[in-house]
C-alpha cells in the first residue's frame, strides 16, 4: 500500500497510490494513515482518485483513519471514483465526510 | 443491457485474501462479451467481493486451512444468475445475516469500522439465498446486470 504525502501549511495531502483499498490491505491502509496523519496539520485531505475499487474492509479502514485523528482534527476525501463514491452513498458514510470530487476543488474550498 | 447471453462458466480459488483479487478479476473477464458500464460491474466487484472476503474470513478463519471456493455464473434474461459455495464453516444460526442498514448518525467515536458487506450485498443483489449440506455453504443470488430486453 503506497501512500504520498504533501504538506502545505494550513493542510495535508495524503494521495493513494494503489488502485484498490480492500480486505488484502485495509490493515496496511490502516497504519500507513495513521503514520501519515499522527502529527501534522489538523486538516488531511485523502485523495482518492486513483483508487478504482474499495469493499467495505477499506470503508471500514478509512472510517478507521478518520476516527484515529480525532475529533479535532478533519479527514476530507476528494476526487472519488464512481465505484468508490457508491460504496460511500449506499452505506451513507458520504454523509459523515466531507467529499470534493477533485482534489483541486478541495483544495481550494479547504485553503479559504 | 446485453445482447446475448454468455455461456455458463465457473471460477474457483483456494481461499485467500489475494486470491478474492484474482477471481474478481478472472469474473469480469469472461463477462467482458456482455459489454457491462462501469456501474453494472462495479456492482458485480462489490457484491462478489463482499461475498468472498466473508468466506475467506469467516468460512475459513485465519488458523484453519484455506479451502475451495467455487463460483458459478449463470446469465439469464433476468441477469446473472451467481452460486458461491465452500467447504468451511457454516453461517452462525445457519442463517443469512440481516444486513441492515447501519446507523451513521452517531459520534465519530462510535462511527462502525465494519457491518457493512452484509448490507451491501442485501442492496445491490437481487433473491439471497443460503444453504448448508454435511459439507458446504451455498450461497445464491441474482445480480440484475446484463438483462435481455
Amino acid at each position: 500500500m503506497e501512500l504520498s504525502t504533501k504538506t502545505e501549511d494550513q493542510l495535508r495531502i495524503v494521495s493513494v497510490q494503489d488502485a484498490r483499498i480492500d480486505a488484502a490491505v485495509a490493515l496496511e491502509f490502516k497504519d500507513a494513515m495513521r503514520s501519515e496523519t499522527d502529527d501534522g496539520p489538523d486538516l488531511v485531505v485523502l485523495d482518492l482518485s486513483k483508487v478504482e475499487f474499495i469493499d467495505s474492509s477499506g470503508l471500514g479502514a478509512i472510517v478507521a483513519a478518520m476516527k484515529n485523528m480525532g475529533a479535532d482534527r478533519k479527514l476530507a476525501l476528494a476526487g472519488l471514483t464512481p465505484t468508490v463514491q457508491r460504496v460511500f452513498q449506499l452505506t451513507r458514510m458520504d454523509s459523515v465526510f466531507s467529499v470534493f470530487p477533485t482534489l483541486d476543488g478541495a483544495l481550494a474550498e479547504l485553503r479559504n | 443491457m446485453a445482447a446475448e447471453i454468455l455461456p455458463p462458466f465457473e471460477v474457483s480459488i483456494m481461499s485467500s485474501e489475494m486470491a478474492v483479487r484474482e477471481a474478481l478479476s478472472r469474473f469480469l473477464s469472461a463477462l467482458g462479451p456482455i459489454g457491462l458500464d462501469v456501474e453494472e460491474s462495479g456492482t458485480i466487484e462489490l457484491v462478489l467481493a463482499e461475498v468472498l472476503n466473508n468466506i475467506v474470513e469467516h468460512a475459513y478463519p485465519e488458523g484453519s486451512p484455506s479451502g475451495p471456493i467455487d463460483i458459478r455464473c449463470v446469465h439469464k434474461k433476468d441477469g446473472l444468475h451467481v452460486s458461491i459455495t465452500d467447504a468451511g464453516l457454516a453461517m452462525p444460526d445457519g442463517q443469512l445475516p440481516l444486513g441492515n442498514q447501519v446507523s451513521v448518525d452517531v459520534d465519530l467515536g462510535d462511527l462502525p469500522e465494519g457491518g457493512f458487506g452484509w448490507f451491501l450485498i442485501q442492496d445491490l443483489a437481487k433473491d439471497v439465498h443460503y444453504a448448508r449440506n454435511a459439507t458446504q455453504n451455498r450461497l445464491t443470488l441474482r445480480l440484475p446486470v446484463g438483462i435481455i430486453m
